[in-house]
């Protein structure tokens, strides 16, 4: 050994100092861990004690009233029944989801069975900057583009079974409707749906395609009898992200789709979504611990509750599928 | 007879089978047809999104005035300097509280929870990765009902570039969580044998040669995350903010001035401090975006359009960093 | 199992009914072992016998890994290492890997961080202990005039020189290495075991092999191993010559494996 070595005693100080900084960090560490739970915890606490003032002083019935309803919490006439904005954001969703998941699925098959490496190496990227699109340029493009093109698309298509008629006899769409907010959505959701699934695809062991290949299946059997249920516990979680971001979607529709909570399921109309009041509320001047304060947080609350049985729901199926298979 | 017989049998059998085989490789061409013009339809759509944008904005869009103004009631006059100063400042709070707190619950996961032993530690792993997950999935506006209720209401930070920075730091905290456990994951566990037997503790191992060797992929995650924020709207109304902001958060040490008691005239009043700029009113690009979209006027939707191109190739600059990025170091490495 | 005599050295690490365990799987079942003071200890038996598993427990590297457990002591001269602090036990035992495995550093960095978390700071101490690292891992001609460039760059062969740079540097009491050539080509091989006898003499090595030959070459003690057991311990020529058990001449002679 020479001089510069360490006596044992030194290397025992050395680690005695490291040990107590480790666990110092050690410390530090799991309190970021912890923070989730916090997040967590506060968007509940938040969410439920807001709900909790509100329903002191409104009916939960009122809340819940399916007849003629009404969501007018700002007027002096106020009613609170929360279908009127559920109702849309379940249509606008559904529009979103007949667009996007058959659209992502299609093209996380191409990407995952089809498509050669160079192929998928030039697509990924472009799908991820679809992704990075912010929601309010959807929601413009919503506006601006998708709207003036359906509106072509609806009068063309009435014009095609019932020729002949005037003009204003036919149905116009309005400038603000859900149509066009949901299929925006529905394009913006691609890029989420696509990926997920095509990595869950892409985890299905070779031997099994092979397996397929091997007594003759094309591609596309292989694709929908070997990969498909193989891979569709991540194929349906990344649906139940899709329609999470859909239901959760706020700008797009904002901009689009309308801001009267109206209650209809017609997607050919405009109405207020659930998000969709929330802004337009915050927009405006609320203070703190009024009707109208209590109002957003309900509302907030409502939207985590389908989100939440949305997530259950596909837990669920994803189960029962991985049974069947 | 009987052997000619038998011969046409099986020459229906291999037309048959030819046909069938033709008629499967028909579907397979035709699918990927199909999910080929999905794809160019998502492109175009991207295209046609940015040239919209352009066309709408072009009237605005090369006029130096539209970078340097404030809002004001006159379309034409209107422009995105105090948005863009302000999605700067907030993102920078955004980057500065997110990057820390995320990394290293990315950290603890990755690397120490994964390896204890003890059952409580394994629940509690559990447990904050279930809800990680679940946060991911939660809607962005109810991040700011949040904020809204935590930030301004309750710790009094008001319509500050502070609550606002906080809140989207927040909304970003998953997705920086997840990438830093990508990225440590990555990291073979050769190389942190090698640190660990030459007597590194498990923090040294991880400070020294862990983090450096992941921080490509970190970034990635990091880039994505602010693109992210950058383009968020709705949190931040739903905290409070504010559309019509003439005047630019304060810099540290710049001159602070006020009207002055006896004259009325704005004269120098001291110094702001090194923190100021964290209680200013802001407001964002995309929110001023969202603002002009809105206005009955049509007149601003040429200014709506203009700052949504600075919006998008905003994105898409950082977008396209992450990506360049992510190749470059996946081929840079090599364990 | 009786005590090797020999009149010129004396015991470095003694294993004393040690078994190891993953879970409730035993994996090295009630093992005695000496490891004799600068003297080269091979440890050899079919894959799966235990002796990476075994050579591992000597600087606590299982510890790493949650679900594992220790019993019985492994001496080092007169304290059980299972006792110390695994830190202190890795500081004073260094290993070597299968597959080299260089940090993704400068050359120089790649030894210098060593003696930097010893807290050893002054600059002509670190140069000079890299310099002397270097030479005794026969790599120093090599790439002294490129100590800044990455040691990715290097080939298999020196960098796993290089890895055995970084264990001499911080004068380890024992040397550990697990199969050390076996990701390397016949030329990187013979340099590594050229390596290993002329450390011979200044610092105890354990080495696992998975090739007898190489066992042969360069252990002046052989341990045999078999599903977890130590089967025979003995000076090499014995092992390989004149086994006592039946089991160990099969395998030396290559009847199973």
């Amino acid at each position: 050994m020479t001089n510069t070595s360490l006596s044992l005693i030194q290397i025992r100080k050395l680690i005695q100092r490291q040990n107590l900084f480790d666990q110092l960090v050690l410390v530090a560490l799991l309190m970021a861990a912890f923070s989730s739970i916090v997040v967590t915890g506060g968007i509940l606490w938040i969410l439920i004690s807001e709900s909790v003032s509100f329903f002191s002083q409104v009916p939960i019935t009122d809340f819940l009233n399916l007849n003629d309803p009404k969501w007018t919490p700002l007027f002096d006439d106020k009613n609170f029944a929360i279908i009127t904005l559920i109702s849309s954001t379940l249509v606008t969703t559904g529009v979103s989801v007949a667009i996007g998941i058959p659209m992502g699925t299609i093209i996380a098959i191409y990407l995952s069975e089809f498509a050669s490496s160079q192929v998928r190496e030039l697509v990924k990227p472009i799908l991820e900057l679809l992704a990075g699109v912010p929601s309010v340029v959807f929601g413009y493009f919503a506006l601006q583009t998708v709207t003036p093109f359906m509106q072509q698309v609806i009068l063309g298509v009435q014009i095609f079974f019932a020729p002949g008629r005037d003009e204003f006899d036919y149905y116009q769409l309005p400038g603000f409707n859900m149509l066009s907010a949901g299929i925006v959505m529905g394009i913006s959701i691609i890029p989420l749906i696509s990926s997920i699934s095509e990595d869950a695809m892409r985890a299905v062991p070779k031997q099994m395609r092979e397996g397929s290949f091997a007594v003759g299946a094309t591609r596309l059997q292989t694709s929908f009898n070997v990969v498909l249920p193989a891979a569709i516990s991540g194929i349906i979680a990344s649906y139940i992200l899709g329609i999470s971001r859909s239901l959760g979607q706020t700008m797009i529709v904002a901009v689009a789709a309308g801001t009267q909570p109206v209650y209809t399921w017609n997607p050919l109309e405009g109405a207020s979504t659930i998000s969709t009041f929330i802004v337009e509320v915050a927009k405006g001047d609320i203070e703190h611990g009024s009707l109208e304060y209590n109002t957003i947080f309900v509302a907030g609350l409502a939207l985590v509750v389908m989100t939440l049985a949305m997530n259950l729901l596909g837990h669920y199926l994803s189960k029962r599928v991985r049974e069947v298979y | 007879m009987q052997g000619e017989e038998l011969d046409l049998s099986a020459i229906v059998k291999d037309v048959q089978m030819r046909k069938s085989i033709s008629i499967r490789k028909f579907w397979d061409v035709l699918f990927s047809f199909v999910a080929l013009s999905f794809l160019i339809l998502g492109l175009a759509i991207l295209l046609l999104l940015i040239f919209q944008l352009f066309v709408d904005g072009r009237g605005l869009l090369f006029s130096w005035s539209f970078y340097t103004s404030f809002p004001a009631p006159n379309a034409a006059e209107a422009g995105i300097l105090s948005a863009f100063v302000g999605s700067l400042f907030v993102i920078c709070v955004t980057v500065l509280f997110a990057i820390p707190i995320g990394v290293a619950a990315g950290v603890y996961l990755e690397e120490y929870a994964k390896s204890s032993s003890s059952p409580a530690v394994r629940i509690l792993t559990d447990f904050i990765e279930i809800n990680i997950t679940n946060l991911a999935g939660v809607p962005s506006i109810v991040y700011g009902l949040l904020g809204l209720e935590i930030f301004k209401e309750t710790f009094k930070l008001g319509n500050s570039v502070l609550t606002a920075g906080m809140t989207l730091g927040i909304l970003v905290l998953p997705v920086i969580v997840v990438t830093t456990r990508e990225a440590l994951k990555s990291v073979p566990s050769t190389l942190k044998e090698g640190s660990i037997a030459i007597g590194a503790s498990k923090w040294q191992t991880i400070w020294d040669l862990i983090l450096p060797a992941s921080i490509g992929s970190i970034l990635t995650g990091v880039i994505v995350s602010v693109s992210r924020a950058i383009g968020e709207t709705a949190p931040l109304i739903t905290v409070g903010a504010l559309t019509f902001i003439a005047f630019l958060p304060p810099l540290p040490f710049s001159d602070r001035f006020a009207p002055d008691p006896q004259t009325g005239e704005l004269v120098r009043a001291g110094q702001y401090g090194l923190f100021d700029w964290l209680f200013s009113g802001y407001t964002v690009m995309p929110i001023q975006m969202f603002d002009w979209v809105g206005r009955p006027n049509p007149e601003f939707r040429v200014n709506a359009a203009a700052a949504g191109v600075v919006l998008v190739l905003l994105t898409l600059v950082l977008n396209s960093a992450a990506i360049f990025l992510r190749i470059y170091f996946r081929r840079r490495i090599k364990w | 199992m009786e005590v090797i005599q020999d009149q010129d050295t004396q015991v470095k690490a003694q294993v004393r009914n040690f078994s190891f365990f993953y879970g409730k799987n035993k994996a090295i079942k009630d093992v005695n072992l000496q490891v004799l003071d600068c003297k080269v200890t091979s440890m050899i038996g079919p894959s799966g016998c235990g002796k990476t598993t075994l050579l591992r427990c000597f600087n606590r590297m299982h510890d790493l890994y949650p679900g594992t457990h220790y019993e019985g002591e492994i001496l080092l001269e007169s304290q059980n290492l299972l006792a110390l602090d695994p830190i202190e036990v890795r500081m004073r035992i260094g290993m070597v890997f299968q597959k080299p495995n260089p940090f993704p550093k400068s050359i120089f960095e790649n030894i210098a961080y060593g003696l930097r978390i010893r807290g050893i700071k002054d600059k002509n101490v670190i140069n000079e202990r890299v310099e002397r690292a270097l030479r005794d891992a026969a790599i120093w001609d090599e790439v002294k005039d490129r100590l800044k460039d990455m040691a990715f760059n290097l080939s298999g062969g020196q960098q796993q020189r290089l890895c055995i740079a970084r264990a001499l540097a911080t004068d380890p009491e024992i040397l550990l290495f697990d199969e050390p050539t076996s990701a390397l080509d016949p030329i990187a091989t013979a340099s590594i075991e050229e390596l290993v006898i002329n450390l011979k003499g200044k610092v105890t090595i354990l080495i696992v092999t998975h090739n007898m030959q190489q066992a042969v070459r360069i252990s002046d003690y052989t341990a045999f191993m078999y599903i977890g057991e130590l089967v025979e311990f003995n000076r090499t020529d014995v092992i390989f010559n004149n086994a006592a058990q039946q089991r160990t001449r099969e395998y030396v002679s290559g009847q199973f494996g």
